[in-house]
């Protein structure tokens, strides 16, 4: 992102409150113009709350909301300027197809050639050129979702708001759809805010994620960012899998694991010696082809389980010695095959210094 | 944690949301909806409860009014005497609405269309119509009157039957509807587990309409206890509440007394309606399963058994409404039996005319159109709206009052308020609006509550979407809230319409000479001796009803037929 561009979408120390009951709290963002922000997060962690008071559909309790240089703080939604798609469509089921889409431009002062061209315009873009004459209920889901974007983008908002528009679809359609979306925003390029708590979802559409919980954001980055260096445990555990495991710290950025010591590991500097840590390590990146014993990081460890998962291998593995220290780790198809990897056999495995992450606490 | 000085908490500024354009206009709607439901309904419920403490020149007398109900058995006895037709004729309607009933939906006996039909016939009738034919059937002279054995049907026995008449369709709904809803696959598990035919009834289909029963219970007991045109007719001697009032009022001209009585009566009532109430909130979650319908199978001998039943209860339907037709028609009953329209001369008898027959058309017509509008957008206004949270709430309350007063209670109460020396409403006081706004505020919660199912039903953020395109909510309201929702304002009006045709208690009290409605033209004439015509005017009512009826089924046909593109199923 180039950071010295002013952010399209100012989201200021925003809480919103229902009773007694803080859904999200001091909330700070920033969105740049034509970006692709998600929303992600475990169920009820506050996403939609959130996006409903950027929208103005639920006013928050306080903050600060800018949007274009614009305080849009306390507008209703109708002074407000974005398109808004929902996990239900919301299509109006007694309008046609042309109609639902032409809804927000027949309130202008459209011309009705103009209204017809531009509806037209829209069906083709989202692939239903000739789809114009039929009612909601007699398209699929996916097609339904497809409209549902038309009309939001009709009246060319400068802020797209999806909640979870893909949710309610089957995966094949799903997939679909998270291509023609992108695509879409990408042509474009409105500035597009996407609420979901599916994190593939979310790693392949996104330009930027906020993973969100509790009602706090833990993590703002690229999905590599967040991928590669989640910010806290919550967000390691919460995007892709992960190994934790318990350590001691041992001073100069190192770490104890059952009386092995693991080095250069960022996040350990500053921590004191002797204080209990959890250590991080995505299986996929746990290494064997080409580790000699005695490599840095290196140690044998047993197979205990092996799991085939269509495009590879999950082994459960022990580190000799320490059999009650479980870990998994990933293998490609060839290298099992290649290794003759199986269930008891025993390996030289290596946590790469680069790919650990270091928590204190346990 | 921190070990320092207590972490001092500064307040962010709150947000105040822009009141926009559209707020504006749905908080004025909300307002106007709230003036109206507390000059419909609550100011006079309040003038109503103030009056039954004072005396006749108004002053405040205590409980001095109360102390006099209760020292005067002639009065008093009448709740006892309330009391007792209700529950009886509650426990025989409920039973026979329960086995017709399973006969519709466990059976499968022929005809079953047309005996759903018949059932719903009493509906269409104001409740004074089989009270005037049991005076035909087992009055002096009547016809059968040999079957009551010497008992004379003038009080309880008469007054029981002409309620189990005219409540029966009403239970038959919420029973026909609660036995609808069981879950076949019950059937299949108990059948498997090889219960008994009895056994399955009282393990599964007696569970599973325990809430219908309960709710037809306390429907049918509301509807007695507050009913006026049957004892009115038929009670002779016996003395029931809802009578009392209007022997108070009309009769002694002692309003304070029937203020007092007025609510003795709403006591019960009230409490019908919060039991209810209460029970039908537990009723939700049960229902909430997708159930798949359960499917008789033919069984010769229990098929012919139902349809035997079910038969004798139509027979006996027909046969009520068959007798006041006739006895419309026939020159002088008993004596002289041919055929002649004499009865339909209405100008010509005391207390009735064909003016007010198009009077009670002009109220049903007006109060199906505005009462229509005003409930289901106040409903719409209720549901969609957002924030003012306590202000929406209380209209909410305010729709519900309705339902618990008895019409002849609301009916006083709009004497002693609109009536009020001072009123700037007053101007409305023996005209057509007063009725019209009696009848929809009498008929208010049962549509509030049609009303606010369809709009349930419909996608949460259509608003949220319309205000996104910048799109007014009114506008969307008329483009799509309105149009799908249909069926249900079509409902809502037609249930207007009728009740408004066949209403007395609300409106007893409510009209003038210029305002005489068929309704009470039936209860005038009968009282002045003048039976065959009241028939006959009865009678008439029951087919404007049945024809509208018809009409608003043809309409709802062609609107699905013309809508099914985008309806689903
Ligand atoms: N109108 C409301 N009144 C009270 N509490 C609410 C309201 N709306 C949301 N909440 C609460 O606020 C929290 C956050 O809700 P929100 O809908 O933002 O979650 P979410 O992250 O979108 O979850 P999901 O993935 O399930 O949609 C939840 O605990 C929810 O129960
Ligand atoms: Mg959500």
């Amino acid at each position: 992102m180039d950071e010295a561009r002013a952010p399209y979408l100012k989201v200021e120390n925003v809480t919103k409150k229902f009773g007694d009951f803080t859904a999200i709290k001091d909330i700070c963002l920033e969105v740049f113009e034509s970006e692709f922000v998600c929303f992600l997060g475990p169920s009820g962690c506050g996403k939609t709350t959130l996006l409903r008071a950027i929208a103005g559909l639920d006013i928050q309790t306080s903050g600060r909301i800018e949007q274009a240089g614009r305080d849009i703080s306390n507008l209703p939604p109708t002074e407000r300027d974005f398109g808004i798609v929902f996990q239900s469509y919301a299509l109006f089921p007694n309008l046609t197809v042309f109609k639902n889409v032409a809804y927000g431009l027949e309130n202008r002062k459209t011309s009705k050639a103009d209204i017809t061209a531009r509806v037209n315009e829209l069906l083709q873009l989202v692939g239903m050129p000739d789809q114009g004459p039929k009612y909601p209920a007699q398209l699929s889901g996916g097609e339904q979702q497809r409209v549902a974007l038309a009309r939001a983008l009709a009246t060319s908002p400068g802020l797209l708001l999806l909640d979870e528009p893909l949710s309610a679809l089957d995966a094949k359609v799903r997939l679909r759809l998270r291509h023609e979306i992108k695509e879409l925003q990408h042509k474009l390029g409105v500035t597009t805010i996407m609420v979901t708590h599916d994190q593939e979802e979310a790693l392949t559409m996104a330009d930027r994620i906020v993973v969100m919980n509790k009602g706090v954001i833990d993590q703002v980055g690229t999905p590599l960012e967040i991928y590669r260096r989640p910010a806290s445990p919550f967000v390691a555990d919460f995007i892709g899998a992960m190994n934790f495991l318990s350590a001691v710290a041992g001073g100069d950025g190192t770490v104890r694991i059952h009386g092995m010591e693991l080095s250069a590991i960022e996040g350990a500097d500053g921590l004191d010696e002797g204080a209990a840590v959890t250590l991080c390590l995505r299986p996929e990146d746990i290494v064997t082809r080409g580790v000699e014993s005695g490599a840095p990081n290196a140690f044998e460890a047993t197979v205990a389980d092996l799991e085939f998962l269509g495009s590879f291998y999950r082994a459960s593995l022990t580190a000799k010695g320490v059999e009650n220290t479980r870990f998994q780790a990933d293998f490609s198809v060839n290298l099992v095959r290649d290794l003759g990897i199986e269930a008891g056999k025993s390996l030289t495995v290596a946590f790469p210094a680069d790919r650990i992450r270091v928590f204190a606490g346990t | 944690m921190t070990d320092g000085p207590q972490a001092l908490v500064i307040e962010a500024p709150l947000v105040k949301p822009k009141v926009g354009r559209e707020d504006w206009v749905m908080r004025a709607g909300l307002a106007v909806i709230g003036v109206y439901l507390l000059v419909a309904v609550v100011f006079p419920l309040y003038t109503i409860l103030s009056k039954s403490f004072q005396d006749s020149r108004g002053l405040f007398v205590g409980l001095d009014n109360y102390a006099e109900y209760f020292a005067t058995p002639a009065l008093f006895y009448s709740i006892n005497n309330s009391l007792t037709i209700s529950v009886v004729s509650m426990v025989i309607t409920v039973g026979l609405a329960f086995g017709y009933a399973y006969g519709l939906t466990r059976s499968c006996m022929p005809g079953k269309g047309v005996f759903k039909a018949i059932a719903l016939i009493p509906i269409l009738a104001p409740s004074l119509l089989p009270a005037i034919s049991l005076r035909y059937l087992f009055g002096a002279q009547g016809m059968i009157k040999g079957l009551l054995m010497g008992e004379t049907i003038y009080g309880p026995i008469g007054i029981v039957i002409g309620e189990v008449f005219w409540t029966f369709p009403h239970a038959l709904l919420i029973i026909f509807t609660a036995l609808s809803l069981s879950d076949a696959r019950l059937y299949e598990a108990a059948e498997a587990l090889g219960a008994s035919k009895l056994r399955t009834f009282f393990t599964v289909t007696l569970p599973g309409a325990k809430y219908g029963l309960i709710s037809a219970c306390f429907v049918v007991f509301t509807l007695v206890i507050t009913d006026f045109g049957v004892p009115k007719v038929i009670g002779g001697g016996y003395n029931v509440l809802a009578v009392d009032i209007y022997k108070q009022v009309v009769g002694q001209q002692n309003f304070q007394m029937g203020a007092v009585v007025g609510l003795v009566l709403l006591a019960p009532a009230l409490l019908a309606f919060v039991a209810d109430r209460m029970i039908q909130g537990k009723q939700v979650a049960l229902l909430s399963a997708r159930a798949v319908p359960y499917e008789p199978r033919p069984d010769r001998r229990f098929d012919l058994a139902m349809l035997a039943f079910c038969g004798t209860v139509a027979f006996i339907i027909i046969g009520i409404l068959g007798v006041a037709q006739f006895a419309a028609l026939v020159k002088f009953w008993p004596y002289n039996l041919s055929l002649a329209l004499d009865s339909y001369q209405f100008d010509l008898m005391d207390g009735g005319s064909w003016g007010a027959f198009w009077n009670s058309l002009k109220l049903a017509a007006w109060t199906a159109v505005i009462g229509t509008a005003v409930i289901f957008t106040g409903a719409y206004l209720v549901e969609k709206s957002k924030g003012f949270e306590r202000g929406r709430g209380l209209i909410q309350l305010m729709c519900m009052i309705p339902l618990a007063v008895p019409g002849i209670v609301l009916g006083l109460a709009y004497i002693f308020f609109f009536n009020a020396v001072g009123n700037p409403l007053g101007f409305i006081y023996h005209t057509l609006i007063i009725l019209v706004l009696c009848t929809v505020t009498h008929f208010y919660t049962v549509s509030h509550l049609t009303a606010v199912t369809a709009l349930k039903q419909m996608d949460a953020e259509f608003e949220a979407v319309s205000s996104s395109l910048k799109v007014p909510f009114y506008r969307t309201f008329i483009r799509v809230t309105v149009p799908v929702c249909m069926p249900a304002i079509l409902d809502i009006s037609i249930y207007l319409f009728v009740n408004a045709m066949t209403t007395v208690s609300a409106v007893i009290f409510l009209y003038s000479a210029d305002t005489q409605l068929a309704s009470v033209a039936v209860l005038n004439m009968d009282d002045a001796g003048d039976t065959a015509p009241a028939a006959a005017m009865g009678m008439m009512i029951v087919y404007t009803s049945a024809t509208v009826r018809l009409l608003h089924f043809l309409l709802t046909r062609g609107i699905a037929r013309r809508t099914q593109a985008w309806r689903k199923r």
